[in-house]
């Protein structure tokens, strides 16, 4: 047994290929036999690793020495390498045609976020304009979330729930899109490029059209991937001092 | 050869990081300014270019097409990566922020969309 697990240990990546492996055929098996395909087998096998995730803490089930190799494979090294190769099947004229949409769903998506996260940190009994501004970043992203908590000087427990907030959306965008995509009619490239913008949680869109239609997730991943950067710019600046102004 | 795809793709990818990166830093801001977006640009640029040049090869194009289908996998991994533990213990504050974030966001799609989507009319055939 010791020796198995030294071979795992330090063969962690490879032992992630097959475990990842075994929940794909595991998603494909349940889709086909229990939804009947009715429910992609893509947004099972997410939903298997969201599942997983809880045997874990901080990295998920990676945090278990023996599955750690999982933290390296959905690392953002590989992530952001293969979003980027999915490029080669993108359409560079349907991009320019949504160009402009694409600018302004960032700008709407950052804003709205925010004010959506300070309203109900408003009415959760938070007044100081401080903590406010952090939890509407964190509905923003993850990552805008602390970057505008440390700017502004909180406390950790305020950067806890901004980053919470943000995590949140990341699982609810993931398991919410494939289920809401024809009612938002999020079913073409310029659609898509409009969500990336307006959701911005680089890994919950690019997730979430994975789950939808592997063929738009180029698109939504072009905008979102500016998100979090406008919200690190917007949040702890613009948006911070008029909410000073306001409050 | 199929590692001249991978090359390229890993050029691309460096240089979009790299200049996400300083755009980053010009407006002075710690963080990564749509490196993937100016990488996935770049990586399409180059390959159209290359393929006009007839430098390229359906060989180097599979040697990204490889990551480009391995790209589920890695998000099955990362969602077992995730922080799923601090989304719950975020109590309910970040619960309910980050759905009423997201669902405002989903809902705004289909009329965002309308901008610039001049397909439908094209097709009709008045411009």
């Amino acid at each position: 047994m010791e020796i198995t697990n030294q071979i795992i240990g330090k063969n962690g990546l490879i032992f992630a290929f097959l475990l990842v492996g075994g929940i794909m055929l595991l998603a494909k098996f349940f889709s086909k036999k229990i939804t009947n395909n009715r429910i992609p087998a893509v947004a099972i096998a997410i939903l298997f690793g969201l599942g997983l995730a809880f045997f874990g803490e901080k990295k998920g089930l990676a945090d278990i020495p023996l599955f750690s190799g999982l933290a390296i494979l959905g690392g953002s090294m590989f992530r952001d390498f293969s979003v980027v190769a999915t490029a080669m099947g993108a359409d560079l004229n349907k991009i320019k045609q949504a160009g402009l949409a694409g600018v302004i769903s960032l700008f709407v998506g950052v804003t709205i976020s925010f004010i959506v996260g300070v309203i109900i940190a408003l009415n959760m009994g938070y007044s100081d304009p401080e903590s406010l501004a952090t939890i509407g970043a964190g509905a923003c992203t993850y990552i805008v979330g602390p970057i505008t908590g440390t700017a502004l000087g909180v406390s950790s427990n305020v950067i806890a729930i901004s980053v919470a907030t943000g995590v949140v959306k990341t699982i609810i965008t993931t398991i919410l899109t494939p289920l809401i995509a024809k009612l938002i009619k999020l079913d073409n490239p310029h659609s898509a490029v409009v969500f990336g913008g307006l959701i911005g949680t680089t890994s919950g869109v690019v997730a979430g059209l994975a789950a939808t239609d592997i063929k738009l997730v180029p698109y939504g991943a072009l905008t979102a991937t500016f998100y979090t950067g406008l919200g690190c710019l917007l949040c702890p600046s613009i948006f911070y001092l008029l909410l000073k102004m306001v409050i | 050869m199929k590692i001249y795809g991978v090359a390229l793709l890993s050029a691309c990818f460096l240089i979009g990081k790299l200049t996400g990166r300083f755009l980053g830093q010009l407006l002075n801001i710690n963080s990564d300014v749509g490196g993937v977006g100016f990488a996935m640009f770049l990586l399409m640029t180059s390959s159209l270019y290359l393929r006009k040049k007839g430098w390229w090869s359906e060989e180097s194009d599979s040697g990204i097409w490889f990551w480009s289908a391995i790209y589920i996998p890695i998000i099955v991994a990362m969602a077992a990566s995730l922080n799923v533990k601090a989304a719950m213990t975020g109590g309910a504050l970040a619960l309910l922020a980050g759905l009423c974030a997201t669902i405002a966001g989903l809902l705004l799609v289909p009329i965002i969309s309308k901008i610039g989507n001049h397909s439908k009319k094209n097709q009709d055939g008045d411009n």
